[in-house]
């Protein structure tokens, strides 16, 4: 299961951004979340989305295995983490973010919540 | 302080200082947000005599209660300052993601006070402060710059931007931020210009508290769950404001020829289907907002990329200056933005003066050899980079049409489309007595942001004038409290999401339990206050303001849907005299001492009435 983001349709509005920090976080700060929005239009003309593929590199490379697979998804055991970021680094997608609160990056975690709620339909969960 | 980062941001670029202030409840409680703090502010901070364009003006930023959270187009900045357009309060609102990321970084206001010597930009990325050399960034246009920064500084960075018309403090120069939008009215570019600020970089990684989360998120879904499965949002997204112009054309509102009429022959060149078909590259919203009305667009023929164009940018470009094919009028919209020219304003004032190079009022010598006739964008183009630049006859107009009108005189003075000596913006009235009223007394000069009024005289009848001061004073409370929300309009107006989600939001972020009414009532407040200001500043300031050029009530439209329309003196000095009673102003169009105090204006009244006289006029130098 995983997050796919179809960029052609996205229209910047970081809706799924802000969903995905008050679902998942419980609070209303869209830095804090698993998917981010990027304008490309000098160079290809409209927003990139980065979300995680559930591709498994990041838990190839944790040091301490706090990246887990569960039915397809990967998650990050926050308590395990040390921060060392080599997960945020090894990313294809540079789907792992950073937050100046937190140690551990956060990732995608195919809630589907951005999904339900994106206006352009630029989401879906394949 | 839930829905609120809780601070003002105080950034003196005279010394280089910074400092945060934090908000207090009081103030939260008295003014809202957005606009209400930026009037407040400029009332208690800018002395009557102050220098629009001077060092003691200040430039105020401002977001709301509802900007940045749960709830759909929370993303509206007010910017104002004392106008160098009208001498009163200004201000003008942008939306994109500046008013989100301010609060994100920990700021609900940010006042730029003062002057820098050289050229800076401003970055302020959370508890970081900084005042950057932009010595290298100078000269550049506003979309140009802003992408400059992007890559610098990274695409997290919300940025506003002034072109060369802020930095030549043009008095219609806007401030731009993503790509396509600006805060175009008043001349608050002009005002960013005097202080050598090239730019204003934001970033912030902060949480706002919210009071109930739980409640917010009920209410909020259910407004994104309304908007998304509308059928009205496809035109939206499709088109944008493109929809806009052949309807407002079909009812005798377009402005044409520099408002000679409300009518041209043929827009199909203009419509949101040609946009899409010829000059659409994708789709563009600001922060959380289903509509996503902003269009990235590319004119093939010069390849340009732009954003655009919206309504009033087709209406005072393809409209009012007669170019009516849509790539012509991206081009000249591009032309615009990379200058840093207000579209309204420019096309207004380009419009003027190809009516009075037709009339051979201004001729070759004053255009330096363009040939400024209707329909001509590369004379627009030209001369609007001419204005940006104050070269030629950009110099004469860059002060406004009300200034050119004086320089050119012959007439001119008629039909200089403007009030307060701020340009009329997209809607031609004649037709209309509660837009015309609207825009009369709308407190920035003649914008239609304050009470758009137009269906109203269309629901009610053209030629009744019954209840349209009353509907004028409604919408001028009304519309307005989403300014100082930090939120969007057009969610309720054109989608029709009900005013009382708005009623039931305020209370689930900010935990104080203001109904609809109380939250009009500080809107009324505000309107007291921001009249107070103009008639503190504005030398003979009140009634004399508030009246149309002659051409909209000696001339009749001459052809079209509305033709033969026009509003003679007489009923618009009634709909004045009904609208200032039910106001509570007096017949010189000022707030009355009972006004003020009823809206808690208790300093404001002492200004005015401190001595037993009415002092408005001796206060000012």
């Amino acid at each position: 299961m995983r997050v796919v983001a179809e960029n052609k349709r996205c229209s910047g509005c970081k809706l799924c951004q802000l969903t995905c920090a008050v679902k998942r976080f419980g609070e209303n700060n869209p830095k804090k979340t698993g998917i981010k929005v990027w304008s490309e239009h000098f160079t290809t003309g409209f927003y990139r989305v980065d979300v995680c593929t559930q591709c498994g590199v990041c838990a190839s490379v944790c040091p301490v295995g706090a990246i887990q697979e569960k039915d397809g998804v990967y998650h990050i055991d926050e308590d395990a983490c040390i921060g060392c970021l080599a997960c945020v680094e090894a990313c294809l997608e540079k789907a792992l973010f950073t937050h100046p609160e937190k140690t551990a990056p956060i990732k995608c975690i195919a809630c589907g919540e951005c999904v339900a709620l994106c206006p352009r339909k630029a989401l879906t969960l394949a | 302080m839930n829905g609120y980062a809780g601070y003002i941001l105080r950034i003196n670029l005279t010394s280089g200082e910074s400092k945060k202030e934090a908000l207090s409840s009081e103030f939260v409680k008295k003014y809202i947000g957005g606009r209400g703090f930026a009037a407040t502010i400029l009332y208690d901070e800018v002395m009557p005599g102050t220098d629009p364009l001077g060092p003691d003006n200040k430039l105020i930023m401002a977001s709301g209660p509802f900007a940045g959270v749960f709830l759909p187009a929370g993303a509206k900045t007010t910017f104002a300052a004392k106008s160098p357009a009208s001498g009163g309060y200004g201000d003008s609102n942008i939306g994109g993601h500046l008013a989100a990321e301010m609060k994100y970084a920990g700021y609900d206001v940010i006042i730029f006070e003062g002057a820098a010597e050289k050229p800076v930009y401003v970055l302020i990325d959370d508890d970081r402060v900084e005042i950057r050399d932009a010595a290298d960034l100078w000269g550049q246009g506003a979309i140009a710059v802003e992408q400059t920064l992007k890559k610098r500084l990274g695409d997290e960075f919300q940025i506003a931007t002034i072109g060369p018309a802020g930095e030549n403090l043009v008095y219609y120069a806007c401030i731009s931020h993503d790509i396509g939008r600006q805060a175009g009215r008043t001349g608050v570019g002009a005002v960013m210009g005097s202080k050598k600020i090239k730019a204003i970089a934001v970033r912030g990684t902060k949480t706002i508290p919210v009071a109930d989360l739980v409640e917010l998120t009920k209410i909020g879904t259910e407004m994104f769950a309304t908007l998304n499965n509308s059928p009205e949002l496809k035109v939206w997204q499709d088109y944008g404001l493109g929809s806009v112009p052949p309807w407002a054309n079909s009812i005798g509102a377009l402005p044409y020829r520099n408002f000679s009429s409300g009518h041209m022959e043929d827009i199909s060149g203009l419509s949101g289907e040609a946009m899409r078909a010829r000059i659409t590259v994708s789709d563009k919203g600001c922060f959380a907002c289903p509509m996503c009305t902003g269009k990235f667009s590319h004119d093939k023929k010069r390849n340009v990329f732009f954003e655009g164009p919206e309504y009033e940018t087709t209406a005072l470009i393809g409209g009012n200056c007669d170019i009516p094919n849509i790539e012509d009028v991206g081009y000249a919209n591009y032309v615009c933005d990379e200058m840093g020219l207000d579209t309204i304003s420019a096309g207004n004032a380009i419009g003027f003066a190809m009516e009075c190079y037709e009339k051979g009022i201004i001729t070759d010598k004053d255009t330096g050899g363009v040939q400024l006739k209707f329909g001509n964008v590369e004379a627009f183009a030209r001369v609007a980079e001419m204005i940006a630049r104050r070269e030629g006859i950009g110099a004469i107009l860059a002060n406004g049409v009300r200034y050119a009108a004086g320089v050119w005189k012959q007439g001119s003075e008629r039909f200089a489309i403007q009030i307060k000596g701020v340009e009329w913006s997209g809607y031609e009235s004649r037709s209309a007595p509660a837009n015309m009223l609207a825009y009369m007394t709308c407190d920035v000069g003649a914008h239609h942001n304050r009470a758009w009024a137009i269906t109203y005289d269309i629901q009610k009848g053209r030629e009744v004038f019954e209840g349209k001061a009353e509907r004028v004073i409604e919408l001028q409370h009304i519309r307005p409290v989403f300014d100082m929300l930090g939120t969007c309009r057009l969610q309720w107006v054109e989608m029709g999401l009900d005013l009382s989600y708005y009623a039931r939001l305020f209370p689930a972020v900010t935990g104080i339990p203001y109904t609809w009414e109380d939250l009009l009532h500080v809107s009324e407040r505000v309107w007291n206050l921001t009249r107070a200001f103009s008639a503190r500043h504005i030398p003979g300031f009140g009634r004399a303001f508030d009246y149309p050029p002659p051409r909209f009530y000696e001339e009749k439209v001459p052809s079209g849907p509305t033709a033969g329309s026009v509003i003679p003196k007489e009923k618009l000095d009634a709909m004045l005299d009904e609208y200032y009673q039910r106001r509570g102003w007096g017949a010189d169009g000022l707030p009355t001492k009972e006004t003020l105090l009823r809206l808690d204006l208790p300093e404001v009244a002492k200004d005015f009435y401190g001595s037993g006289l009415h002092e408005a006029a001796i206060t000012r130098e």
